[in-house]
């Protein structure tokens, strides 16, 4: 029998904010064979919160993109506990029309609060590298698939998350803004997060029901959390199948499926 | 005793009678102040510092398309509360019966001295023009319209970003604007964005940073983070003129910044530069 997620929004809060739960650096040797990790934008630098690079997926080829948190605070301090400059999302791109080039798909990972809030970001268009990336994800001929691990915040998770197919990890959380932010906009006072968690509708469940996201994958047969064996496993099991459906695909109608896949999206009377 | 000092001080700041105060004008920018009046007759222009004012949907539609030429698209959709979040739908009816507009961006065709093009205009008085369905649609369906019949696009931005009362989808809508704009783009049509007062968040991570050509009005705010935000992330005050368009324009974000008295036109010659020309005049029989 299928196992239920009984949890609520805030309850899976916790959970992915705990210090055991796995980041792309714990996953990258379980779920990749032959990673090669590249640098830098071509611009201004190299961003420590966007991690690049290319390696396989059972046998194919594939660019990998992946926000990075950190395991300890060195880690942390290194990618900015995932907080992206504009350079960061510039860096994707990049990668992103090189793997268009090799005809590789993309596969992106999801795990950031939001985009940096700061001095330099603005200055360097952070707003502005959010959009193109959009855009251009948005036409980029090659499968793209997105996966959250632990929150995606707002536009800066967006940033990565414009695909053919969006698959959520059980317990993780997409929000337009962090909950707390949320609070303390509606009701001016940040203290009432929890509540924000539930009203924001942020689960995995809600976003197969907006059809924000195409699949959940799972994170344990039992009520453990944050087995980093059990998660990888399931997630190379999904990325192997989507990745050689997506191929398959013509690219003109994947595009327009792409395109379609968001259009759709919006209620109103 | 203290209370009569207070009646004093109303009295001299108000006049003689504190119920005929003439409602004024205090500029966010300078802090100037003039009457709302005097402001009106300026075109909504800081006579200081030249900060342009927000305007409504209307006035700038008033100001940019030929008189008469405005043909609004969709002007009846209107959002629902997909998340049945607390106090929203009461929150848009209060404002349609304030503002007189279903949401807050007005979409639509008209001339600009002859030149057809698909207008988009966004009106911060309607919850801060934050995007949810019904912005998100709007302006989608513009650009789809315009990429279809070959026409241009002028959107005049402004916005608080997502509007998150409509949750997930909010942020969504950011990627179907995007979306539309490439379709433009790919079908080949000039796409202007205009930035008016204040162009953040969410919409400046989407449509309004695609433009082939962006303009600003002098001194109005443009940026994707919120200025309190930034000061509570590096725990420092930000200097005055952090993220006005002259900043933006510095930075290489903004390509000119245009008057508002000199719009209509720098926006007619950008678009016959473009090969959009007026539509000939019909023959009288």
């Amino acid at each position: 029998m299928k196992r239920v997620n009984t949890r609520t929004a805030w309850e899976r809060m916790a959970i992915v904010h705990d210090k055991t739960r796995p980041t792309i650096r714990d996953y990258l040797p379980l779920v990749f064979e032959d990673f090669y990790e590249l640098h830098g934008d071509r611009g201004v630098g190299d961003d420590g919160a966007i991690l690049g690079g290319i390696g396989r997926i059972c046998g194919t080829p594939v660019t990998i993109i992946a926000e990075v948190k950190g395991r300890n605070i060195q880690e942390n301090k290194a990618s900015n506990f995932a907080m992206p400059h504009p350079e960061g999302y510039r860096k994707a791109l990049r990668l992103a029309r090189q793997a268009e080039k090799f005809h590789r798909p993309v596969i992106c990972f999801i795990d950031t609060p939001g985009a940096f809030c700061g001095v330099e970001a603005e200055k360097r268009g952070q707003g502005e590298a959010i959009a193109k990336n959009i855009a251009e994800f948005m036409s980029l001929k090659t499968p793209v698939i997105s996966i959250v691990l632990s929150e995606g915040g707002s536009g800066g998770a967006l940033a990565l998350g414009v695909c053919d197919a969006l698959a959520m990890l059980e317990n993780a959380l997409y929000t337009p803004i962090s909950p707390r932010g949320a609070a303390s906009i509606l009701w001016k006072d940040a203290s009432r997060e929890q509540e924000a968690c539930e009203v924001l509708h942020i689960t995995a469940e809600d976003m197969v029901e907006f059809g924000v996201a195409e699949a959940i994958i799972s994170e344990s047969d039992t009520d453990v959390v944050n087995d980093l064996y059990k998660i990888s496993e399931n997630m190379k099991e999904y990325l192997a199948k989507i990745v050689a459906e997506k191929s398959k695909k013509d690219i003109d109608l994947l595009l327009k499926e792409r395109y379609t896949k968001f259009r759709k999206i919006g209620v109103f009377i | 005793m203290l209370e009569d000092l207070f009646k004093t001080v109303t009295k001299r700041f108000n006049g003689d009678d504190p119920e005929s105060a003439v409602p004024m004008f205090k500029c966010p920018r300078c802090g100037a102040s003039i009457t709302q009046q005097k402001l009106a007759e300026l075109g909504k222009v800081c006579p200081n510092c030249q900060y342009h004012a927000r305007l409504t949907a209307a006035e700038r539609i008033s100001i940019t398309a030929d008189g008469g030429s405005f043909v609004e698209f969709d002007k009846d959709l209107c959002s629902a509360d997909p998340l049945e979040f607390p106090g929203y739908a009461q929150k848009v009816a209060d404002l349609q019966q304030k503002t007189g507009l279903k949401d807050a961006v007005v979409t639509g065709m008209c001339t600009i001295k002859g030149s057809k093009t698909v207008l988009i205009v966004m009106d911060s008085n309607f919850m801060m023009a934050s995007m949810g369905s019904v912005v998100g649609e709007k302006i989608t369906r513009a650009f789809e319209y315009a990429a279809e019949n070959k026409l241009p696009v002028v959107a005049f931005t402004a916005s608080g970003g997502a509007r998150m009362q409509e949750g997930i989808i909010s942020l969504m809508q950011m990627a179907k604007t995007s979306a539309a704009v490439q379709k433009h783009n790919e079908a080949g049509q000039l796409y202007i964005t205009v930035m008016t007062d204040p162009t953040t968040g969410g919409v400046t991570a989407s449509f309004a940073s695609l433009g082939d050509i962006i303009i600003a009005e002098p001194k109005v705010l443009i940026g994707f983070a919120g200025r309190r935000v930034i000061e509570g992330t590096i725990k420092q005050h930000l200097p005055n003129d952090f993220q006005l368009a002259e900043f933006q324009l510095e930075h290489g974000f903004v390509d000119m910044i245009v008057r508002r008295n000199k719009m209509r036109s720098v926006l007619s010659h950008l678009l016959k530069l473009h090969g959009y020309n007026a539509e000939p005049k019909k023959q009288e029989v």
